[in-house]
């Protein structure tokens, strides 16, 4: 496609033609809830987390309502315990979190000049398993069944299950179910900042939302797999009396504190960053300006990110750790004010040096502003271990936390909204409105949470349903709770103007006159393609750098402007420089995502309610349906090797290994597992340092050195031989390379086998000590992961022998074999561990 | 680029990947140091007296967040325009990231600093 070409109007309205109806999505009642498209998904997700909101808002009311007066019995302390521990998970789980996903996976395509990200069937997935997980929980309160815990879960209240009922089970497997999601979002994400940025756009010129969401779904990979770890654990404590966090059998509670808070602090920055990331799109849009100090930003993203991880001990300054330990955590906590500072001061400067324009969405973002320093400096007088000696669990914590939260999450959240609401509807929300609740949300909040910082110190604990009067704080937690409901009128408002928007007009096409591509598209339309053709990007901000960008953009004068083989496509471009790599084809509107979510949501809901046997079902369901999905959905042999996208360049429409994003996916699918198995290895070894029953008498030999010694060597020899296929069959051996997957199979099977053979022959009881029990669980965790192996060689062996997988078209191999890596590292580590680890020490 | 970078380092690419490594070795000293202290007070059952462990780990540390921080500024000097290095060029790109590794060396070391100070403060386990 020459520049000429597109001269010719007929030929655009051809090619828009053509876009528009490979792009349409499904119509009908039933079947226009299989689409995948993220500008659908997006809006469903982003409208699923804000209900969730809603719902947790309520609950906060109810215990504000609970709490207005001494002495009150609105509700009793049972319902009270269920209302805080929900409305701490809801807010946590089911919005904070998928909002940030919800959000991105709505406007990451526009912004990176994308049509959509690489997996679009996996967001839908991600979505379901969040609905169906969400109304799970949440629904539980309407049986008085809800978790009460608290969002944090400290055993061994919630693990003795004569102490807590199946509440404890919803959180632990509702909210597991929930976290598949997370994982599955954030790897559509990673792939999709590193592989699908328009040609031109190198990493300097990346949007600062993308970079934001690169380095938050990265933290995802390290922040979730340890609580999935912990699940894990918590469960088999529960349901098989596996004595994890038992003190009276070796365990130690602690162990769920740390794991649990290895994942809960850096959540809080999880949650922070994406919202400070609207930020970062709207201040240049309203300072007319482009931001100041880009590599500062990318500094305070990557600096937090890091420092957010050494921070989690801080949570648990009162459980009588050695003062030492202490003070490296207090020390991190203090340093991740220094990006923090950084990022806040960027934003002012750019203010500063620009132009200015009044709009709503900038009086949200310089109200939170306000707000969150507040919550950051009682932050760091909470830092310093011996004022947290002091203020710990008591209301002064309660509202560090709110003014955190809302002040860095929830007000950049509406924010967004009103800054957002017209790339996605075409309609501006209402300037009245929106002021008006903003000025109820702010006094609100500052009503609600200022005087709990006093009533804390006045002595009121946390998560108590009631207070005697002498305690001499009614006043304060009256002023509390009528901020509490100014606040909720706040929120009433943006819902009512929301409400309006349907009736409103359509405005016009970029109304802020912003200079970043998500505003390329025109809303107004019915064009569902994101973006009409991919742009040649050469700015950081092209619509107001680079000369008619948003006609060369119509006009289809880009890349790909076309879909002439009816294909749904993106491009995929280097991860340094956005050279373009290969046109890939996306996946289209089909119930195979919706259905293995409901699959895989039967497998967590049931063993809820103990049906094993049902669960066992759902999950060769699961398995059943994923298989299907990638036999019919993935690395597809196109009909052709090449095609053109425009100035005479060609992409192939195949590649495989670290350029194709399957690949990658795989690569940062199994960086999640192998933090979630370093989890469970931090529990041997944090069982080994503290106790010195670890392992008991008359176990430390087990489960001896053979076994664990085959079980390595087999799956060393399954990897090895998996690499040796890979590259035979690159050579173009193809059957050498289908007898060493033959090979492969029966190594890995050598692997499962000697592996749960150790601690079996050796007669460990896992219900005895937790020496045997976590022997078991990493034993169990390699053996499946072997097992995995086997599908997963199988699957390869048939893709070849059915012709779908040959010597040029070989991602399923070169996928497996990343997998393969990680396996072996997992079979070291597990096999030294429980091997030979008890001869060293 | 000017004189003084040795040519090992001159070769150097700058990628995503040595971006992370000054924050990356803050965590890494950071879970050395708590490891150090939980695994010595808990099995020695005492603050080490002269933590010529915990010393070399931190100096090792230190120089290692310091020669990336160098390379960084040294590659961050490549010709080019003045920042704020905006332009889709290789020049623009690579001087980008290596500011970047600049200011998280800088933040890095920083980290370091703070948590090696409580082994000077705090004596004991207690």
């Amino acid at each position: 496609m020459s520049l000429h070409a597109q001269d010719d109007p007929e030929l655009r309205r051809a090619q828009e033609e053509r876009l528009r109806a490979v792009w349409a999505p499904p119509q009908g009642l039933f079947l226009r809830w299989s689409d995948t498209n993220n500008d659908r998904v997006g809006v469903w997700y982003t409208l699923t987390a804000f209900a969730f909101m809603l719902f947790a808002g309520v609950l906060a009311l109810i215990m504000r309502t609970q709490l207005a007066a001494p002495d009150n019995d609105l509700v009793s302390a049972n319902t009270f315990n269920q209302l805080f521990t929900l409305h701490g998970s809801m807010m946590m789980f089911l919005f904070a979190v998928p909002m940030f996903e919800a959000v991105s996976i709505l406007i990451l395509p526009q912004l990176l000049g994308a049509r959509d990200l690489p997996f679009p069937r996996l967001s839908a997935f991600g979505y379901w398993s969040f609905l169906i997980g969400g109304v799970f929980v949440s629904g539980s309160i309407f049986f008085n069944a809800a978790p009460d815990g608290g969002w944090f879960m400290y055993p061994p209240l919630t693990t003795r299950t004569d102490l807590s009922g199946l509440g404890a089970d919803i959180w632990m497997l509702g909210l597991s179910f929930i976290e598949v999601s997370s994982v599955a979002a954030a790897v559509e994400l990673i792939v999709g900042v590193l592989k699908c940025r328009p040609p031109g756009m190198r990493l300097n010129l990346m949007p600062l939302y993308a970079w934001y969401i690169l380095v938050v779904a990265v933290m995802i990979l390290f922040a979730f797999p340890p609580l999935i770890a912990g699940d894990i654990l918590f469960e088999m404590e529960r349901l098989l009396n596996w004595p994890f966090f038992d003190a009276s059998r070796g365990g130690d509670p602690l162990l769920w504190q740390h794991l649990f808070w290895i994942f809960g602090h850096p959540e809080v920055y999880i949650i922070f960053l994406p919202s400070i990331a609207l930020f970062a799109m709207l201040v240049p849009t309203f300072a007319r300006r482009h931001l100041l100090g880009y590599p500062w930003i990318v500094l305070a993203a990557v600096g937090t990110a890091f420092l957010s991880f050494g921070l989690w001990v801080h949570h648990m300054f009162t459980t009588g750790l050695p003062k030492i330990s202490l003070a490296f955590f207090s020390a991190a906590s203090e340093a991740v004010v220094i990006p923090t500072g950084v990022q806040i001061f960027v934003f002012i400067a750019t203010l500063w040096a620009g132009r200015v324009v009044w709009s709503t969405p900038l009086l949200f973002a310089s109200g939170s502003l306000a707000i969150f320093v507040i919550g950051g400096l009682t932050g760091v007088m909470v830092a310093v271990a011996p004022f947290d000696w002091q203020a710990h669990d008591t209301y002064f914590v309660v509202a560090h936390l709110h003014y955190v939260l809302i002040g860095g999450t929830l007000m950049p959240l509406f924010a967004g909204l009103y800054y957002y609401w017209p790339m996605i509807t075409g309609k501006k929300l209402s300037d009245r409105l929106g002021r008006t609740a903003f000025w109820m949300l702010f006094i609100g909040a500052n009503l609600t949470f200022f005087p709990m910082h006093f009533s804390g110190l006045e002595g009121m604990p946390r998560r108590v349903f009631t207070y005697p009067a002498e305690l001499g704080i009614g006043g304060l937690n009256l002023a509390s709770t009528l901020g509490a409901y100014l606040f909720a009128a706040g929120v009433a408002v943006i819902c009512v103007d929301l409400a309006l928007s349907p009736r409103r007009a359509v405005g016009k096409r970029n109304p802020w006159d912003a200079g970043t591509l998500e505003w390329v598209e025109d809303p107004g339309d019915d064009t569902h393609w994101g973006v009409r053709c991919v742009p040649l990007v050469t700015s950081r901000y092209p619509l107001w750098d680079q000369k008619d960008f948003v006609k060369k953009v119509d006009e289809g004068r880009f890349f790909l402007p076309d879909a002439e083989e009816g294909r749904r496509e993106t491009i995929v471009t280097t991860v340094l420089d956005a050279r373009p790599l290969s046109v890939i084809r996306l996946g289209t509107p089909s119930f195979k995502p919706m259905l293995t979510s409901v699959a895989l949501g039967g497998v967590f809901i049931l063993t809820t309610y103990h049906l094993y046997w049902a669960a066992l079902v759902c999950g060769f369901a699961t398995l059943a349906m994923v298989l299907w999905w990638l036999w019919t959905g993935t690395a597809e042999i196109p009909e052709k090797e090449c095609k053109p996208i425009g100035h005479g360049i060609e992409l192939p429409l195949y590649v495989s290994g670290s350029s194709s994003p399957g690949w990658w996916a795989m690569f940062i699918t199994m960086m999640a597992d192998a933090t979630a198995f370093s989890g469970l290895v931090f529990g041997y070894y944090f069982f080994w340092t503290r106790h010195d029953d670890f392992p008991p008498e008359g176990m430390d030999a087990a489960p001896g050195m053979f076994w664990p010694l085959v079980a390595m060597g087999g799956s060393l020899a399954s990897w090895a031989v998996t690499v040796a296929a890979r590259e035979v069959h690159a050579r173009g051996g193809v059957g050498a390379a289908r007898m060493l997957l033959v090979a492969g199979i029966a190594l890995s099977a050598v692997g499962v086998y000697a592996g749960l053979a150790g601690p079996w022959l050796a007669g460990m009881d896992p219900e005895a000590h937790v020496y045997p029990a976590i022997v078991w669980t990493l034993a169990v965790w390699t053996a499946a992961h072997s097992g995995v192996a086997i599908i997963m060689m199988g699957y390869t062996l048939a893709r070849s022998l059915a012709g779908r997988m040959t010597p040029r078209h070989d991602a399923e191999i070169r996928n497996i074999t990343v997998y393969m890596h990680f396996l072996a590292l997992t079979a070291v580590v597990t096999y030294a561990t429980i091997g030979l680890f008890p001869e060293v020490a | 680029m000017k004189r003084g970078l040795p040519g090992w380092a001159r070769r150097l690419r700058v990628t995503l990947w040595t971006l992370i490594v000054p924050p990356t070795t803050w965590a890494v000293h950071f879970l050395f140091s708590y490891l150090w202290a939980s695994i010595s007070c808990a099995k020695v059952g005492a603050f080490a007296t002269v933590p010529v462990l915990f010393l070399i780990g931190t100096i090792l540390a230190l120089i290692v967040i310091a020669a990336s921080g160098w390379i960084a500024w040294m590659q961050s000097r490549t010709p080019g325009d003045a920042p704020p290095h905006q332009d889709s060029t290789d020049v623009d790109r690579l001087r980008f990231l290596a500011k970047s590794t600049l200011l998280l060396s800088g933040l890095s070391f920083v980290g370091v600093v703070f948590t090696a100070l409580p082994v000077v403060f705090i004596g004991d386990c207690r």
